[in-house]
């Protein structure tokens, strides 16, 4: 296509453009140049410009190198941060990333009952997320007749103090985070598991392999392509978790759940430390997204040789 | 745990179109999973099957189900049996005027409509942005098509936390007109148009439509609008559903954006309004309050289940 048009664009004249249907072509894609221009394009190429200013929205803004790095870095909530995204992420994988695996496997052998497994396990992730953490938050109340409190009374444990200790704190989010997410996981992998040549499990069993064996030599390495991607989309999402510690907890208690995006929410639009800092938002951001990036790349890189397509 | 919700749902519709397609040539020659007709002739593998099955039931009720059924039954329980045995199995004494007085003491049928409003004007944006850019890139294809199509692409591989700030300062001011969308409708839901994911799902699947149909149109005189209304828009219902429903949903439970774009409360959506509402609303009225939030979303899932959970259940069966 390309060759073919290079030879013909000495030819081409502004009227055989408009003949040619080229308005028309321009008129329709109007709309995505707009929406994206103005709220795509636009704000990645401000970005990298505000990264290096310091703004106040009154004043123009003013070029300041590489301050804004340097403040961002000098910030003694910024390894806190890290330190808490990070375990968070691992709290995460830990529990949130086999139970989704689990549920689907158990699930896409299930032939009647598929269908209201799916629906339930899914349930969860139609629940608007703050409305999920309303609830959540009055699920882990920490007196004695709280709602966790009270069913783990009855087998002699607890009070757990679940949002007040900086211990549970982490753990708790992340058992509401999976329940609101895990849904969407499994429906993944069923769709990936139905696609499972049944010759495989056939000749498996001629070969005198029990369910386990089947699950370990054809159903999982079936997965292994699909659980590399949802693995690395689940570390990029949970690189960038604010709304589970924004309203538990606000990063509390003794920002034990400060994230790295609440750090750049607060930095920007806080309450507590006032915002307005846009530079150190954008250049934290900025931070974030290379980060995420250069994990990416060496993610794909190590693990291309295990994917098996 | 989702990788679905926290990013965006990436490999949804294009793994699913292949997994459709497997699974309907799976489904015709011998339907069976992990285990087989002849293995489950052993009892002992039958009932530990069984089990398991039952097991998982009860973890999905309780688990998933649970705290949604919590909600039901405390929206609808006075505060002090609420407080007293959180566990109870069924309450003492109903209280139904709790739905009531939340959505008419705590104004949440105004904030409802807000909601519906930003919703709406989402989707519509997102209908309107990717059908157009999907139509002109696969139908019409300008030579400049392929560099544009780049630039979309490109934009899913920015992390959409990189964008908060300075998409925030682009609606405070945008570029050229210098407007302030800040406490409009506008702002809440056009960002949500920019969405690389929609105009490449379209974009593929107009692609796959048969180019018989397009050319004979063409033949008989039908411009470009002819085209794209009536022959092409016709023919892509079930992917126009599936970008319909995640984009309502979405909307539904965005949280951050409208939080920072809408500090006028009589502008804001149910997600933004509930937290503030929480401290100073008696606890049986404000769950109350949560139970209606979460009515709409989940009859909505209930409702187009099929374009949720299709990938690759009854998706074989119907496209």
């Amino acid at each position: 296509m390309t060759v073919t048009d290079t030879a013909h664009r000495q030819r081409r004249s502004p009227l055989t453009w408009w003949r040619g249907g080229g308005a028309g072509a321009l008129l329709f894609l109007l709309p995505m140049l707009l929406i994206f221009g103005l709220f795509s394009w636009w704000p990645i190429l401000r970005t990298g410009v505000m990264s290096f200013q310091h703004t106040n929205l009154v004043e123009p803004a003013q070029w300041i190198g590489l301050e804004n790095f340097r403040n961002v870095l000098h910030d003694p909530l910024l390894p806190v941060a890290i330190r808490n995204t990070a375990y968070f992420a691992g709290l995460a994988f830990v529990f949130g990333y086999p139970v989704p695996l689990l549920m689907a496997v158990i699930m896409s052998d299930a032939r009647r009952l598929r269908g209201l497994f799916s629906m339930l396990a899914y349930l969860p992730v139609v629940v608007p997320p703050a409305v999920a953490v309303l609830l959540w938050r009055f699920f882990y109340d920490a007196s004695p007749s709280g709602v966790f409190n009270s069913v783990l009374g009855k087998v002699g444990v607890g009070p757990v103090p679940w949002l007040e200790s900086s211990h549970a704190v982490m753990p708790a989010l992340v058992l509401e985070a999976t329940w609101a997410a895990a849904g969407g996981t499994v429906i993944i992998y069923l769709a990936a598991l139905v696609s499972v040549p049944p010759e495989l499990y056939d000749a498996a069993e001629a070969d005198g392999a029990g369910v386990f064996r089947k699950i370990w030599h054809v159903t999982l390495p079936h997965l292994r392509g699909i659980m590399l991607i949802t693995l690395i989309l689940q570390i990029i999402g949970t690189a960038q978790v604010f709304l589970e510690p924004y309203l538990f907890t606000d990063g509390g208690p003794d920002n034990s759940s400060l994230t790295v995006l609440l750090l750049i929410f607060n930095y920007a639009f806080g309450s507590t430390t006032g915002g307005g800092d846009y530079g150190s938002a954008t250049a934290l951001s900025l931070m974030l997204a290379v980060a995420l990036a250069i994990l990416s790349f060496i993610y794909f890189r190590v693990t291309r040789s295990w994917s098996t397509s | 745990m989702s990788a679905g919700l926290w990013a965006r749902p990436l490999p949804r519709v294009g793994g699913k179109r292949k997994a459709v397609s497997k699974a309907a040539s799976s489904e015709s020659s011998d339907s069976r999973g992990l285990t087989s007709a002849f293995e489950l002739r052993h009892n002992g593998l039958r009932w530990t099957r069984r089990a398991v099955h039952i097991a998982l039931l009860v973890f999905l009720v309780v688990g998933a189900l649970g705290p949604l059924l919590w909600l039901a039954r405390a929206a609808i329980t006075p505060t002090q049996d609420t407080l007293r045995t959180p566990m109870a199995f069924w309450p003492h004494g109903i209280a139904w005027q709790n739905l009531k007085t939340a959505w008419v003491d705590l104004d949440l049928k105004l904030y409802f409509k807000n909601t519906l409003i930003i919703a709406l004007g989402s989707w519509a944006t997102q209908m309107l942005v990717a059908t157009t850019a999907g139509y002109a890139l696969s139908i019409l294809r300008p030579r400049y098509g392929q560099i544009l199509y780049g630039a979309v692409l490109a934009t899913m591989f920015v992390p959409a936390v990189v964008l908060l700030v300075p998409l925030y300062l682009t609606v405070l001011n945008l570029p050229i007109s210098h407007t302030n969308l800040v406490n409009t409708y506008w702002a809440a839901f056009l960002p949500a148009g920019a969405s690389a994911f929609n105009v490449a799902v379209v974009k593929r699947f107009f692609d796959n439509l048969p180019r018989e149909v397009i050319d004979a149109a063409r033949v008989d005189g039908a411009g470009s609008f002819r085209l794209f209304w009536y022959v092409v828009l016709p023919m892509s219902r079930p992917v126009l559903g599936v970008v319909s429903v995640f984009a309502v949903l979405a909307a539904w439970k965005d949280f951050i954006w409208p939080l920072i774009v809408l500090p006028d409360p009589a502008k804001q959506p149910l997600s933004v309004r509930l937290p503030s509402l929480a401290p100073v609303t008696e606890l049986d009225i404000f769950l109350a309050a949560l139970l209606i939030s979460t009515v709409v979303p989940i009859a909505f899932f209930v409702i187009f289940q099929r374009f949720f959970l299709r990938g690759g259940l009854d998706g074989a069966v119907k496209g």
